[in-house]
């Protein structure tokens, strides 16, 4: 028996007809309470909590004792008749949709990459990717901070120094918006890009090279087999990981928090993650601004989930 | 067979007309592809580099002394460093103090994550019930909610029952965090393991559960290493939450430690805060390098197999 388990492990990646079930069924219950139980009170009693203070009111009194007080629907009339909340939603969307693309572009083209080159560059991409994807966020937060630095950092050194543009000698990046995003769109798409590359990379090897071999055979050009095969083929895993993409991209705080920390103008630079953080003493407003926000996320992603759905079985 | 197949790539058509010319294609066309695959390798190598220069840049900051640092040129090799700011880490009282509370936070949510969310991907994949299309989907819809919009309840609901600034506080939401994408992961592993095993097993006169640990629980390490790996990660590198449940400095994780050390260094001595960086990051790069196969080939498996 021992000798048959490394080969059972090694086929885990291949496609196995569902198990047959015919075991008691209270035992799958049950082995699902304790999973349940966690998410329930971590998650969905917060879930469903959110919800409700969205319709109530968290003043001042409020922080002294009294009982929450019933607004209906005034803190999402509060948030949806003010302007700003309207433009931090606009740049939160405008920023997701370019960090998602932008990663999904770059990951794919080095997916592509590590499969056409050989055996030695595959690895050292692969790995220098790796040592991207393990850094800490935090880690990789403040090494790019360094970078970027208004005195010492790299960047001003190389674009006033090498490339001679001696204005960048003494350039605060994250004092203007623009530049600001800028900064944590390479921050972000820089710690995203392994996740897709690796996803990416992992599905193009699942494509059966008999397929290939036989569209070649028809007369298919390289170009044609990618469009017309290999995407096709690795349409789920592109769809699982463009969906991750865009649910992370939208809700992105810690790096918008900690670049504001370092700086920069807050309010010109919030994003719905660090705007709800800004209303930490008002929960009815924060709660209220966190339901719109999954309402969005829903809406972004709510008919690329029933695509999925209808696809995967399950 | 491939002197045949190769033309047909091209484009040229086979017949025999063109066959002189088409071999010469073929010619010219196999150095091509040997010189694009060559001018496609460098490429690799140099994104490879850009990609990462920034650890090379922490790693090699933290060796450097503050008069380097804020030198006119930057130092590009770490010859001839000092150890000096990883000292003045390593004698720092709340670094050690923030490896303990990271620690025991990360314990918990392992130990915690791994069992619930083995017994559940049991469940969804060897068991057939109804209701198992719904959970497969709350897990999957779960994920969906940005827990960044959550904060403040789950603040609300820790205050409640007393947990906010407690290791058990914080390693609780991280559990529901880390849960379902852990079963998603582990659901794609107990499926591999095919269960005619477990029967055969049977048949050999073990029982139910001892086919089940002898025979597909070891199959599964490999699953259940990498589904704790990511717990790890997670645990390990998450800031928000921590900012939020844990406001006492005394309770800071090491993301918050880090945090804190960049706001009092800042524009002073970036070679502590690289060399703060450094430790935090070095164990996890290390421990990620070792296992991350198995991670990218459990998210996919999850995602192509019930």
């Amino acid at each position: 028996m021992a000798a048959t388990a490394p080969t059972v492990a090694g086929t885990t990646a291949t496609p196995v007809p569902p198990a047959r079930r015919r075991r008691p069924k209270v035992g799958a219950y049950g082995l699902l309470v304790p999973a349940s139980i966690i998410i329930g009170i971590a998650l969905g009693y917060p879930l469903v909590r959110q919800f409700v203070i969205s319709f109530q009111e968290f003043g001042l009194k409020q922080q002294f004792g009294a009982a929450p007080e019933w607004v209906g629907l005034q803190n999402y009339k509060d948030l949806l008749t003010d302007s700003y909340v309207w433009t931090v939603i606009a740049r939160s969307v405008a920023f997701c949709l370019v960090n998602a693309v932008v990663t999904m572009a770059i990951g794919m083209s080095l997916a592509v990459l590590m499969q056409r080159v050989g055996r030695s560059a595959r690895i050292t991409l692969q790995v220098s990717l790796l040592l991207a994807w393990g850094t800490p966020v935090l880690a990789s937060m403040t090494v790019w901070q360094w970078l970027f630095d208004t005195q010492n950092g790299l960047i001003n050194w190389t674009l006033s120094n090498v490339l001679g543009i001696e204005s960048m000698a003494q350039h605060s990046w994250i004092i203007e918006p623009l530049s600001f995003f800028f900064v944590a769109t390479v921050i972000v798409v820089w710690m995203s890009v392994p996740f897709v590359a690796f996803s990416v990379y992992a599905g193009l090897l699942q494509v059966p090279t008999e397929t290939m071999e036989a569209a070649q055979l028809d007369g298919a050009s390289a170009r044609q087999r990618f469009w017309g095969i290999t995407i096709p083929m690795i349409r789920p895993v592109l769809s699982i990981v463009l969906l991750l993409q865009v649910i992370w991209d939208l809700k992105v705080f810690t790096q918008i928090y900690v670049l504001q920390r370092a700086g920069a103008p807050t309010r010109d630079t919030n994003l719905l993650g660090t705007l709800i953080y800004s209303y930490s003493k008002e929960f009815g407003l924060a709660g209220a601004l966190a339901t719109i926000m999954l309402v969005l996320t829903l809406a972004l992603t709510g008919f690329y989930i029933r695509q999925m759905l209808k696809e995967d079985e399950l | 067979m491939s002197a045949v197949a190769a033309p047909t790539t091209l484009g040229v058509p086979a017949d025999r007309p063109t066959r002189v010319a088409a071999t010469r294609a073929t010619d010219s066309g196999r150095s091509q592809t040997s010189t694009s695959r060559r001018v496609l390798g460098a490429l690799a190598i140099v994104v490879a580099i850009a990609w990462v220069f920034p650890i090379y840049w922490m790693i090699n900051s933290a060796f450097q002394p503050l008069n380097k640092l804020q030198a006119e040129d930057p130092t590009w090799l770490p010859l001839g460093g000092t150890v000096a700011n990883f000292r003045q880490v390593i004698d720092d009282g709340t670094f050690w103090q923030a490896m303990r509370t990271s620690l025991a936070v990360v314990v918990l949510v392992l130990f915690a994550a791994l069992i619930f969310a083995f017994l559940a991907a049991l469940a969804v994949s060897r068991f057939r019930f109804k209701g198992r299309k719904s959970f497969i989907l709350a897990i999957l819809v779960v994920q969906m909610i940005p827990a960044e919009g959550l904060f403040i309840s789950q603040y609300q609901v820790l205050d409640g029952w007393g947990l906010v600034n407690k290791v058990l506080g914080l390693a609780l939401v991280y559990t529901a965090a880390i849960l379902p994408f852990t079963i998603w992961m582990l659901r794609g592993f107990v499926a591999g393991v095919p269960i005619e095993l477990e029967e055969a097993g049977m048949v050999d006169g073990l029982s139910r559960v001892g086919a089940f640990f002898r025979i597909t629980f070891p199959l599964l390490a490999p699953g259940l290493v990498a589904a704790g790996v990511f717990g790890f990660l997670q645990a390990w590198n998450e800031y928000t939450l921590a900012l939020v449940v844990m406001t006492d400095p005394e309770q800071r994780t090491l993301p918050l430690w880090l945090q804190s050390l960049v706001e009092s260094n800042r524009a002073t001595d970036w070679g502590v805060v690289m060399a703060g960086s450094a430790v935090i990051a070095i164990p996890v790069i290390a421990f990620f390098l070792l296992v991350q196969g198995r991670m990218t080939s459990g998210l996919v498996s999850g995602a192509v197999k019930g």
